[in-house]
């Protein structure tokens, strides 16, 4: 956990009071929308199709019990019972009043929580794997990282109106869980020889209507020097990045226009002039930071516990179990992946009681500690293998036991055309229909690791081109059709998927997926050749003919 | 969405409706004939052409306290004068969410 100083806290309630004042001012007429609109975008407040929608932060998908309630209560109280987890680590609340909000934010910012820089063009919540710090393998803590990057560009004026939103993610192991190929700037933390802690740097990854892998700009930045170097990426960023035309406004299109040569050797000289500036980081300030992220004390715990044992004649119990149960650093500890996929339901939803009762159950079994990964679930970062029976029992009580993290039925789905005023298609519907043709766990064990991520519109927000099928709802003669992709993926092997073939009308999608899937089947080498391997060996192809070929 | 500026030129194909959102809680609202916002579509002012429809559109973009984000909207008049919504958007806009909530109010 993460503890804020004197500075952060009176920033947060600062911030509170003078979105109040506002609100008030906005609902006595004194401001009118035009003049409003940036300030509640800046305080994470959109307008969607039914009401305001508010979107609030989880820097670096870490969450203390006490704040996972204070977000149930804010469900409750202000909302309609339930939230919404996104891809970007952040919440959001689709009911929210107006007039309301500022007590919302107020009773947030109690536990150290607030909606700054969730949306407008400046600096997103800085996201990192929601392993980070338990993940065996770890080179160290990203979030130590990622949150001297939150510290040093929240409200700093040269970043709080870019050209467009800008987004960061840090990952410290070799398996990438915080998809840094496709943010404007990844960043991979690394040792060099001597053993320094430094960064491999990717620029001008994103999504939406023109998708681009990220690139290494540089393969080795020292830890001291990584604020001076992303400064010098925004730079050159702001002064060359399209504000003319939004669709071009992204680093991606910056960086892919001027090429990564040209574009590496003007961040190049920008950084000479202020590497050695104010921007040079002390090891005092990475240690304080340090200092402010508790870690559990451990047990020293045997690595099977008897009632692990005896748990594993549950064939209920050991589907979960393989499914969700991650190995810990540390001997006798796991990380449980909580699926906010239930069979039927929205992907990312949970209710206001699921969050409390989470939160009661991180108390008692994970050291009070809750993290929130871009894949919409959550997780418990640190549970002592001898309690994970008596927590699958709970969890399963709640309907947050739903064995099929990283199966076909843990589907990324935007909110789609049920909320979204940018929408095309529904996005929603398409992942509950899914789920009932998959619900059979047999069959979605068999099938194997396979991603889904569905978008409602070109947008992006469901990361359709990374999805290992993507599904992208568009509209043709006011009708919802979609189209399909295969072979992208999110992670260290970065991909963007390709078309199968025209797009297919609401109702036939799941019909098509499962044609999708039973070639696969009847495709691969072998019973671990998993879908997005099949899909490399032989092109879409395949299953472009299986899928079209009766239809 | 579309903004009103966009709409300017607008050429409705048929009934159409102002809708938008109320400022102090969000709800979707429709202009009225009486020159007032209401959360039931039944009470919508119908224009029937570019003039009338330009007209409530500039009267509501004026009422910017009381909904934000105008904009015209289709709908579909029935014999008995029944209005329905002219599109998908507009009928979720209407009856909420088709998933199914996460949670009941
Ligand atoms: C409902 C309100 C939302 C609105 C209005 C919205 C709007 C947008 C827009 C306009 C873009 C494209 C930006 C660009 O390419 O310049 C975008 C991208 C994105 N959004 Fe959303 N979004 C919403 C909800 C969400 C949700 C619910 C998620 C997560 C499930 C999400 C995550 C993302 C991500 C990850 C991207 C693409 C990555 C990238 O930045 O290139 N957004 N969004
Ligand atoms: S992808 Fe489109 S429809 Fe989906 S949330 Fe983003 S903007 Fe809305």
């Amino acid at each position: 956990m993460y503890a804020y100083d004197e500075i952060d806290r009176t920033l947060v309630n600062e911030r509170v009071s003078e979105f109040r004042d506002q609100v008030k001012r906005r609902l006595s007429g004194e401001l009118t929308e035009d003049e409003f609109k940036i300030l509640r975008l800046q305080n994470g407040v959109y307008l969607q199709l039914h009401a305001y929608m508010f979107r609030v932060a989880i820097p670096y998908g870490t969450l203390a019990s006490n704040q996972l309630r204070a977000l149930a209560h804010v469900a409750r109280k202000y909302d309609r019972g339930y939230g919404h987890f996104t891809t970007r680590q952040n919440i959001q609340f689709n009911w929210i009043k107006l007039a309301e909000l500022p007590d919302a934010l107020e009773d947030l910012a109690k536990v150290g929580i607030h909606a700054m820089q969730t949306s407008g063009n400046n600096m997103r919540n800085v996201t990192s794997d929601q392993w980070a710090g338990v993940a065996p393998g770890e080179i160290e803590d990203p979030r130590i990282w990622s949150e001297l990057i939150r510290q040093h560009t929240t409200l700093h004026p040269e970043f709080s109106f870019l050209p467009r939103k800008f987004k960061i993610a840090i990952t410290a192991s070799d398996h990438d869980r915080a998809a840094i190929k496709i943010h404007d700037i990844g960043l991979k933390l690394i040792k060099n020889e001597k053993g320094e802690t430094g960064f491999e740097v990717l620029v001008g990854g994103g999504l939406g209507r023109t998708p681009f892998i990220g690139k290494t700009i540089k393969h080795f930045v020292h830890g001291r020097d990584i604020l001076s170097y992303i400064e010098a990426i925004l730079r050159v960023y702001n002064q060359y990045g399209r504000r003319d035309n939004i669709y071009k406004a992204r680093i991606k299109i910056l960086v892919h226009e001027l090429g990564i040569e040209k574009f590496s050797r003007e961040v190049e000289e920008e950084w000479q002039h202020i590497r050695n500036s104010s921007l040079q980081i002390d090891d005092e300030v990475i240690e304080d930071i340090r200092s402010r992220f508790s870690y559990p004390a451990y047990e020293k715990l045997p690595h099977m516990p008897d009632e692990l044992r005896q748990a594993a004649a549950d064939a209920d119990f050991e589907a979960w179990r393989k499914n969700s149960v991650a190995p810990h650093k540390v001997q006798g500890y796991s990380i449980v992946t909580i699926s906010l996929k239930p069979i039927g339901a929205p992907p990312g939803d949970a209710t206001a009681d699921q969050m409390d009762a989470l939160a009661d159950l991180a108390d008692k079994y994970s050291f009070g500690e809750i993290r929130v990964g871009h894949e919409q679930n959550l997780a418990l970062p640190h549970v002592a293998k001898r309690d994970l029976p008596a927590l699958w029992k709970a969890l399963d009580k709640l309907g947050l036991a739903t064995p099929n993290v990283n199966l076909i039925t843990d589907i990324i789905a935007c909110p789609g055309l049920d909320y979204c005023s940018l929408a095309n298609a529904r996005s929603i519907p398409i992942a509950q229909e899914l789920t009932r043709r998959f619900a059979n766990h047999e069959l979605a064990n068999l099938i194997g690791r396979l991603h889904i991520n569905i978008s409602g519109c070109i947008n992006a927000c469901g990361h359709h081109h990374v999805g290992h099928i993507g599904i992208l709802g568009v509209e043709k003669n006011g009708e919802e059709v979609y189209q399909i992709t295969i072979g992208g993926r999110a992670d260290e092997g970065a991909a963007l998927g390709n078309l199968i073939g025209p797009g297919v009308k609401f109702d036939e999608v799941a019909d098509v997926i499962e044609d999708v899937v039973e070639a696969y089947l009847a495709l691969r080498e072998r019973p671990d050749e998993l879908f997005i391997d099949t899909v490399k060996r032989l092109g879409v192809e395949p299953f472009k003919e299986r899928v079209y070929a009766t239809r | 969405m579309t903004s009103p500026l966009e709409q300017k030129k607008i050429k409705i194909a048929g009934p159409s409706v102002v809708t938008a959102n109320r400022t102090w809680d969000g709800i979707v609202v429709y202009r009225t004939a009486a020159k007032s916002w209401s959360a039931d579509l039944s009470e919508a002012a119908i224009v029937r052409n570019s003039d009338e429809a330009k007209a409530l559109l500039a009267e509501s973009v004026a009422d910017d306290v009381g909904a934000i984000g105008p904009y015209i909207a289709p709908v579909q008049v029935g014999a008995d004068g029944k209005i329905e919504p002219g599109n998908l958007r507009e009928q979720i806009r209407r009856t909420g969410v088709t998933i199914g909530q996460s949670a009941q109010v």
